[in-house]
């Protein structure tokens, strides 16, 4: 697949995020060498210097393999978004944030001008003048401009048409370095690339079939949260009344949380073939409440603080809803 | 805001096969007037109700959603129903952290005996979303969230003072 003898283009790039999706490209250590050996990185923001006119100076679909994670929070993020499918054959909505929205899309609970009114006049900020970011202004050299908050937080595929998906926030370091793996052997026409829309770098499983904790009947009296009990080392989480995702969620982090004694907030998404992440979890969750009195159902269901949180945490902005009604209302 | 006298709203019901369809029927072949703005869709059973139904119906339209089946301890399918009943309340809860009003999705038992109930339950729910109001969840308008987006960054006076 090498053009004219040069090493193939590879671009990566942060919209909304937080950038750990970029630290967990690194740390897959020395495999990052050969990223190196086998690309020729041409735009990568959080780890060289690269310009827009650059990127829009490329020939369309030069760019062989473009990681994007980030979710799309404004007009910059969704013109790069545009940009880089335009230049990329291989476009990968990289980490929870490209795929499902992740903890940005939360903002999706939120008219997009409280946000801003959040972030520049709350009690914890110091702007007596009440100066708000404007979107564009005139100095004397001219108009500038700064990027507009859209009304919600969509996701890469909400956006662009998109060819692989890996979840994770961040995806796991090994399954970077399987998807590397795989992306080189291709390029050494030892491999084929998986059908377009494949869900890469994680199971087709969920959580629960990683995790080995022991699983019994669940029957649930009380919803508690981690913090305030002591939990039972090898016991599933769920049956123990702490809220775990693990049900619904993807596979693909080897049970990381669960393992560890905390419960899987679902950072991997949703598992295969489910539409909406929440509503699967709500589905679970009430099948494993033991009563069928109204009252009492809702002093268990009490146990759950923030259901929306709980259920949304990752997947708000790819969700069936895709947001909370205040974010569109006034809109 | 909105005209509620000729608001047309539009409600999806979930019957089960056993009971509340069977009521439905009943409602039918006893030419029990009900208002037409119920589109009924018979499941097996109201356990089978997955929360996915509700949220992809609001989403596309619908501004409300009448979940039924049979009265508890009478399912076809033992203690299904009780299943339904823990998923909605659970699901009402979700649907309030989202904004939503959670009364536009309602929970009815109604026996096959019970048409007169079943139409007068979906007359009731007809006027209880009538109050509530369109959802219009923005894909079912064609509004898409890029049509319209702050034309700057001032915010709102009513949102001027957010507290931390």
């Amino acid at each position: 697949m090498t053009v004219n003898g040069n090493k193939p283009k590879f671009a990566m790039y942060w919209a909304a995020s937080c950038g750990g999706c970029e630290i967990a490209v690194l740390n897959i250590h020395e495999k990052i060498l050969d990223v190196d050996a086998n690309f020729d990185v041409v735009f990568w923001p959080v780890a060289m210097d690269a310009k827009y006119k650059d990127v829009e100076a490329m020939e369309d679909g030069s760019i062989l393999l473009t990681l994007f994670n980030g979710g799309i929070r404004n007009d910059e993020n969704e013109h790069i978004a545009k940009l880089l499918r335009r230049k990329s054959k291989i476009l990968v909505a990289f980490g929870s944030c490209a795929n499902e929205g992740c903890i940005p899309g939360l903002a999706n609970l939120s008219d997009s001008r409280e946000i801003v009114s959040t972030a520049f006049n709350t009690i914890s900020t110091d702007n007596p003048k009440q100066i708000y970011p404007m979107i564009s202004y005139d100095v004397p050299e001219g108009e500038i401009h700064i990027p507009k908050i859209l009304p919600v937080l969509k996701t890469l595929d909400q956006v662009v048409d998109v060819d692989y998906y890996m979840p994770g926030c961040p995806p796991e370091s090994h399954q970077i370095a399987a998807v590397i793996d795989l992306v080189v052997q291709v390029l050494q026409g030892k491999a084929e690339l998986p059908p377009k829309g494949t869900v890469i770098g994680a199971g087709n499983s969920t959580v629960c079939d990683e995790c080995k904790r022991a699983r019994n009947i669940k029957m649930v009296k009380s919803f508690k949260r981690i913090w305030g009990v002591e939990v039972d080392p090898e016991l599933c989480l769920l049956e123990q009344g702490i809220p775990c995702n693990g049900i619904a969620t993807r596979s693909g982090c080897n049970a990381r949380c669960p393992t560890a004694g905390a419960q899987c907030i679902g950072c991997y998404g949703p598992a295969e073939g489910v539409i909406d992440y929440g509503a699967r979890l709500i589905s679970a969750f009430a099948s494993v409440i033991d009563s069928n009195d109204p009252e009492e159902i809702d002093r268990i269901l009490d146990g759950i603080v923030d259901p929306t949180g709980q259920f949304y945490r990752f997947n708000l902005a790819g969700s069936l809803l895709k947001a909370g009604k205040p974010a569109w209302e006034k809109a | 805001m909105n005209n509620n006298e000729t608001f047309d709203p539009v409600i999806i019901g979930f019957t089960c096969n056993w009971c509340s369809y069977r009521a439905a029927d009943l409602a039918g072949t006893s030419r029990t007037k009900y208002p037409h703005n119920i589109r009924l869709i018979r499941l097996m059973c109201s356990g089978r109700l997955d929360p996915t139904f509700v949220f992809k119906a609001l989403a596309n339209g619908a501004d409300g959603v009448m979940i039924t089946g049979c009265h508890p301890g009478e399912c076809h399918y033992l203690e299904q129903n009780y299943k339904a009943l823990r998923r909605f309340h659970l699901l009402r809860r979700t649907l309030k952290g989202l904004g939503v009003e959670p009364e536009r999705v309602k929970l009815v038992w109604a026996s096959a005996a019970e048409g007169k109930k079943f139409a007068t339950e979906v007359g009731s729910f007809v006027e209880e979303i009538r109050a509530l109001g369109p959802l219009n969840w923005y894909r079912s308008n064609g509004r898409s969230p890029d049509d319209s987006g702050p034309t700057s960054h001032e915010p709102a006076p009513d949102l001027k003072e957010v507290p931390a």
